[in-house]
């Protein structure tokens, strides 16, 4: 069905599942319980969740595959953000328009910045690559104002011509009246969920999103990526240009990059030059290591712990840890609260810093690789003889 | 005239002459040694006929075309395929995907954008691919990742997908370097093996003496960058020049 194997199709369908009942699902603590503060199923949060899964997604498509590490991401998110705030004010506030902007200004800068960058590889592409995002940051604070309006970010203004506006159109994105802050608030006991209509249309486009990126992993196009990665000599002499395969997954993850820009201004519709920073392209690197590169599903695990551990750990603060270690002596609480105190709050960056080191030293294949490790030390109960009888193992299925 | 003409070639490097107006032409459908002491320009010549080297003058025509100032992916799209010293494969695909990448690029030339097909509907492909790995006794290894073969397979595998491209010329650089006795003579027996079996001109790089008397048609001896004798086997093993600049040597 649709063109994918019965595996891929199961993964599909229990992302698919999994986004739907995210709202339910990362709300396990009751409301005002103490734990509540480990909650994720808020809308701001689960559509963050979502859009970096995307931009991880297409980052994962150039590096996880070919192996080219960007450094300059970032940009095109910027761009694919910018784009969708200009649709807003010239247009109106549906967000169709400003998607498909987004995905083709952001498509037509890869091309050129992806052009000029394939020339080289290593890590002086990298240096490339993060040269054209300071460049394109720089550029969005000063000169080019005008465009980005500087340091207050691209907003809506009630001036902004919006020549499409009816005259009952909503003065907030929405997709053909279906406004994106619209939530449905559902109490189950002492639970409440929250159903936003930007989640789901978040949701709804990772999921085409995902189902793409199967599909080019299983292609002859994504299997000449990898080959790109082993072996350029051997594609060369094979009567391959592997040129233009690069700079076509360049361009395809710029536009996953830039459709994630766009979501990112339909949920809020604000775009600053901050979203291109150095940082922004190092984020989603971390998430695609973190996650599993080359993997499928990897980018989209990290992108949900590196958003969770940001937006969780860094609001829980020193008066909430003298709250649970109340338990404790006097002395021995403060001491607790001592030790935990540098991981958490403005400190959340060190203990995500030493998850990522540990991930990477101890499962170079990122979060997958520990969750395939678990599954097979469970297969590997009941049949031990397994190793003896079998020939050599066969190589793992990408993307498992 | 040869399927591959290489006329007046010279190349420098630096002081060093590398080569020096070399004159070659492989015949259709045989199989050409180039056999030289070391730094007699051998794989300087190779370099020169699959593009990652310019020479300096001179002209290499393959099947009427010149292949200079083309890409090497060019010309290998040409008909040109080249097995080198060390194997060069896809050492994080699997056996059968090695196979399965010359199969596209033979159908769909340097680059094409099939992102939204599958490797496995390719039926007509998979085909030739099975084919030919059942011919080079890998079927069994097919699931298995390409790096972790040995050396000996991996020069197999390296054959099979450039034989699947049925290219016009095989350029073979030292395909028995580094190997044992026994490892050696299965290569031989290989090589025999898709010379009878296949219309297929080889141009074979070699050190070895004994690999090489076992399966030219014609051996062209290179010393210091120029042809010293061209000639059949019989010929060149009594040549007092060879003899003086190569066999001797080893002796």
């Amino acid at each position: 069905m649709l063109g994918l194997d019965k595996r891929d199709l199961t993964l599909l369908a229990i992302v698919a599942v999994l986004c739907l009942c995210a709202p339910i699902l990362l709300n396990p603590f009751p409301t005002g319980s103490e734990l509540a503060q480990f909650n994720a199923g808020y809308p701001d949060l689960m559509q963050r969740f979502i859009i970096f899964g995307i931009f991880a997604i297409g980052f994962n498509i150039l590096f996880g595959l070919t192996g080219y590490l960007s450094f300059g991401h970032a940009a095109f998110l910027g761009v694919g953000s910018y784009a969708t705030v200009w649709m807003f004010k010239l247009l109106g506030y549906n967000i169709v328009p400003g998607i498909l902007l987004s995905l083709l200004v952001s498509g037509l800068f890869a091309l050129a910045i992806g052009y000029i960058s394939l020339r080289r590889s290593g890590i002086y592409f990298s240096i490339l690559t993060l040269a054209f995002a300071q460049m394109s940051f720089a550029l969005a604070y000063s000169v080019l104002s005008p465009i980005t309006n500087g340091e207050t970010g691209l907003q809506v203004y009630g001036t902004d011509p919006q020549y499409l506006m009816g005259p009952d159109s909503p003065n907030i994105p929405h997709l053909f009246g279906l406004e994106m802050r619209a939530t449905h608030f559902i109490e189950v006991g002492p639970w409440l969920w929250q159903f936003n209509a930007g989640y789901y249309f978040c949701a709804v486009v990772m999921l085409v999103a995902f189902y793409i990126a199967i599909r080019i992993f299983r292609s002859p196009f994504g299997m000449m990526l990898r080959a790109v990665k082993s072996n350029q000599q051997r594609m060369r002499y094979t009567g391959l240009n592997p040129r233009p395969y690069t700079l076509a997954a360049f361009v395809i993850s710029g536009m996953y990059a830039g459709l994630a820009g766009g979501l990112m201004a339909s949920m809020d519709p604000l775009a600053g030059a901050e979203r291109m920073q150095w940082t922004a392209s190092g984020e989603v690197v971390l998430m695609t290591i973190l996650g599993g590169a080359g993997t499928l599903i990897g980018p989209v695990l990290g992108a949900g712990m590196i958003k969770y551990l940001e937006n969780i750990l860094s609001k829980i603060n020193d008066s909430i840890l003298h709250q649970w270690f109340s338990f404790l002596p006097d002395g021995l609480e403060d001491a607790a609260v001592f030790m935990i105190h540098p991981f958490i709050g403005k400190g959340w960056h060190l203990t995500l810093g030493i998850i990522f080191m540990l991930v990477v030293i101890f499962l170079p294949g990122g979060l997958v690789e520990g969750g395939q490790r678990i599954g097979r030390l469970f297969r590997r109960r009941g049949k031990a003889s397994d190793d003896a009888v079998h020939p050599p193992k066969a190589a793992p299925h990408v993307g498992e | 005239m040869g399927i591959l003409e290489v006329k007046g070639v010279n190349k420098r490097f630096g002081g060093l002459q590398a080569l020096g107006d070399v004159n070659l032409s492989v015949a259709e459908n045989s199989v050409h040694a180039i056999i030289g002491p070391n730094g007699a320009g051998k794989s300087t010549l190779l370099n020169c006929l699959v593009g990652k080297l310019i020479p300096d003058t001179g002209s290499v025509m393959f099947d009427g075309q010149s292949v200079l100032g083309r890409t090497p992916h060019e010309i290998n799209q040409m008909g040109i395929s080249r097995v080198f010293q060390t194997p060069e494969i896809f050492g994080d695909l699997t056996v059968f995907e090695n196979v399965m990448i010359p199969c596209f690029a033979r159908r769909d030339g340097a680059f094409r954008l099939h992102a939204f097909e599958t490797v496995m509907n390719e039926q007509s492909l998979v085909e030739q691919a099975e084919e030919i790995l059942t011919d080079m006794n890998m079927i069994d290894k097919r699931h298995m990742h390409s790096a972790s073969l040995s050396r000996g397979d991996k020069r197999r595998l390296e054959m099979a997908m450039c034989l699947v491209q049925e290219p016009r010329l095989l350029l073979l650089d030292e395909p028995t370097a580094g190997m044992a006795r026994a490892d050696t003579n299965n290569t031989i027996d290989l090589l025999r093996e898709i010379k009878e079996k296949r219309d297929i001109t080889m141009a074979i790089i070699e050190h070895d003496m004994h690999v090489v008397f076992s399966l030219a048609d014609r051996i062209t001896v290179l010393a210091q960058g120029t042809p010293l004798v061209e000639d059949i086997p019989e010929k060149i093993k009594g040549h007092p020049k060879v003899q003086e600049a190569y066999l001797g040597q080893a002796q």
